[in-house]
């Protein structure tokens, strides 16, 4: 009777390397590299050591996204994992939150039964946070998010797990199936291993479809379908310059800074 | 609405490919094809410069009618009986969207709790009309199951046109469980609102590069605009929830005016008896424990002295600490500083981390990466320490020094409480 966990990765441009092209205003995007989200690679930790404790757990990765998060995926079995499955079809692209947690749902039917899910918190490029939440509710499970601590019992049914709040953190109890959503107190994620990238780049990577997910374009996944659409999308006014403080010495600088703050009001 | 390459009109030019924000234009020999990163952002659309990338409008005309849903919600988070601030916040802005929808339309707070009644005053002090309070036994503490069956099934019975939520963490734990049992859309962490047409295009001239000469002012489209930043802060996009309602957000902390106080105000009362019982709630919360540790308040700090990588290590901390100290600010951090371990994550200013708009920003050693700047440039001031003279942060700096913070910051600390002094004696020589 192994365990069984399904890890939600996604794999996301470094967005602290991006920068914006003074002259033209758009998004410099050559040498961005993509990465496995932070928050997802916390995510696979945590599976990974339930594993180390009980090596009949059985690990696998789903993710949605481009052909190209095949590479990503490779990443997560080089670390551990022991499946990995990509949901990538022009059918899915353009999908919001709800769409989105629409296919990834529907990609965890199809992977069968589980025990647990364990997702990042949210991704760096959109920030929002509601992808695990919305499957859970799809699924019909219970959900924890914002974890920073998880143990689990030895029936392996019973889970108790920290989750953090702004002033402080809740304790929790929760029972399997869950899913539970991780942040980057939870844990350090390990490397590859030399023998897992070996063995990882020869492992089949199933593609699934809307047809193999079974999801409806019309009604379930896509632009169509999303309830939220871009009204407008634009880059931020950057602020006037402003000025530069010149002075042949520290306190000549930190004089004119103070003068020029009280000059404004603001100390 | 997806987006479309008009291929006999495409002259292969990639200014498209180059424009677009997601990688999700390709070249398919001499013309360019759309793929499934595309979010419909609309980017490429002014970008071409042949009319060849066109926007499938379908979907307009089958909206439903949505004209049972009215009025403005605002989730009144509380905790421990005290509601948080960025409730009081989304008040304040509800209000003023619901009066932009019309003079009839009212804003509501939401208690959820045991004992949360005595909490309604405090809602109408700050604007809200009316409140609706959903108390249960079982309510005490805030569970994910507990919370989305009461806030939904009194969605159902009195169906609103607008959700807001404060983007706490349990805002954001519980807007996603509401938006996804009631099949309609949710944006998050938006830092803008808008309802009339002619408010948008005041606020997009006002701050951003957006053309709205296709935008009508007069138009009587008044669906939610809301507004976030994505991409770490690198776009802004404004979303809208045209087919299905309530229309819902989760805010950021600390980005909406609260309204001034009206003590004595009051207000109309709903009273909701939630159909709950202890099987619905599949967790248990064992214990609630509020932080020992002082809570690092940047959304309300009036200055906040901030350390990046330029800091070299950690120790750069004890500097940015007693610079605080003196200035009466909070410290904050970049990411990269988080990510070094040089300090913990709750002093972090950006896209990941807290937005602040205090009245001064210092920046210290900060290069400005865009994740950032997004956090932080709506602050009043913001003075920028750097060595790099070439660093983005001087982009939005209203001071920029260039130099050595170790050295420069020590002589700020010591010049400080002689700042009236030095100003003084600048008017008197201007004046002689």
């Amino acid at each position: 009777m192994s365990f069984k966990i399904i890890v939600c990765a996604k794999q996301v441009p470094d967005t602290n390397e991006i920068k914006i092209d003074p002259v033209t205003k758009t998004l410099v995007r050559e040498g961005v590299p993509s990465i496995l989200n932070h928050d997802d690679a916390n995510a696979l930790e945590e599976a990974l050591k339930v594993k180390d404790r009980y090596p009949d757990t059985h690990i696998t990765v789903v993710t949605m996204g481009p052909p190209q998060a095949k590479d990503m995926l490779i990443e997560c079995l080089a670390m551990g994992a022991d499946d990995a499955v990509l949901a990538s079809d022009r059918a899915l692209g353009g999908s919001d939150t709800w769409a989105t947690s629409n296919a990834l749902a529907a990609a965890v039917r199809k992977i069968g039964s589980y025990d647990l899910i364990f997702a990042g918190r949210q991704a760096i490029d959109g920030d929002t946070a509601q992808v695990g939440p919305q499957m859970a509710e799809k699924l019909g499970i219970p959900q924890v998010t914002y974890v920073t601590e998880f143990s689990m019992d030895d029936d392996r049914k019973t889970i108790t797990v920290k989750r953090k709040l702004e002033d402080g953190y809740e304790l929790i109890r929760i029972k399997t199936p869950c899913m539970l959503t991780a942040i980057k107190e939870l844990n350090a994620p390990r490397y590859m291993s030399v023998g897992g990238i070996y063995d990882a780049v020869r492992k089949d990577i199933p593609t699934w479809g809307a047809v193999d997910l079974g999801v409806d374009p019309e009604k379930e996944v896509g632009l169509e379908p999303s309830p939220t659409n871009v009204f407008r999308s634009f880059t931020p006014a950057p602020k006037g310059k402003g000025v530069m403080i010149e002075g042949d010495t520290e306190k000549e600088l930190a004089d004119k800074l103070l003068i020029g703050l009280k000059s404004k009001h603001v100390i | 609405m997806a987006i479309t390459v008009i291929r006999d009109k495409c002259i292969g030019c990639k200014l498209c490919v180059k424009a677009c924000p997601f990688e999700a234009i390709d070249m398919d020999g001499k013309i360019a094809v759309i793929n499934e990163k595309c979010t419909s952002c609309k980017v490429c659309l002014s970008k071409c410069p042949v009319e060849a990338i066109e926007q499938d409008e379908k979907g307009e005309a089958e909206i439903a009618d949505l004209s049972a849903y009215r009025h403005v919600w605002v989730f009144a988070e509380q905790r421990r009986g005290k509601i948080m601030n960025v409730a009081l916040e989304l008040i304040g802005e509800g209000r003023r969207l619901a009066r932009e929808i019309g003079d009839d339309t009212k804003v509501y707070a939401v208690l959820i709790g045991d004992k949360v009644r005595d909490l309604s005053g405090e809602c109408f002090e700050y604007g809200a009309d009316g409140a609706y309070v959903i108390e249960h036994g079982l309510l005490g503490n805030y569970t994910t199951d507990g919370y989305t069956k009461v806030f939904t099934d009194t969605i159902d019975v009195y169906k609103p046109e607008i959700v807001l939520f404060g983007a706490t963490h349990i805002g954001r734990d519980l807007a996603p469980r509401v938006a996804a049992r009631l099949n309609t859309g949710l944006t998050a962490d938006c830092t803008r609102l808008d309802v009339k047409v002619s408010s948008y295009i005041d606020y997009a001239q006002k701050n951003t590069t957006l053309d709205t000469s296709d935008l009508d002012p007069a138009s009587d489209d008044k669906g939610l605009k809301q507004t976030r930043p994505a991409f770490g802060g690198n776009l802004m996009a404004t979303i809208v929830c045209p087919r299905t309602r309530p229309q819902m957000a989760t805010v950021r902390p600390g980005v909406m005016a609260r309204r001034e106080r009206e003590p004595g105000v009051t207000g109309e009362i709903v009273t909701v008896n939630p159909v709950l019982d202890a099987g619905d709630i599949r967790i248990e919360v064992l214990d609630v424990v509020k932080s020992a540790k002082e809570i690092v308040s940047l959304t309300d700090a009036e200055i906040i002295c901030s350390g990046g990588r330029g800091l070299g290590d950690a120790s750069g901390f004890e500097l940015i600490g007693k610079f605080a100290d003196k200035v009466g600010g909070v410290v904050g951090s970049s990411r990269a500083a988080v990510d070094s371990g040089w300090i913990d994550q709750s002093h972090q200013v950006g896209q990941t981390g807290t937005t602040v708009k205090p009245k001064i920003y210092f920046a210290c050693g900060i290069s400005g990466a865009i994740q950032h700047l997004a956090g932080m440039q709506t602050s009043d001031i913001i003075v920028a320490i750097n060595k790099d003279a070439d660093a983005p942060i001087f982009e939005v700096a209203d001071y920029g020094i260039v130099g050595d913070l170790y050295k420069v910051i020590p002589q700020i600390i010591e010049e400080w409480d002689k700042a009236e002094d030095l100003y003084e004696e600048t008017l008197d020589r201007s004046a002689e």
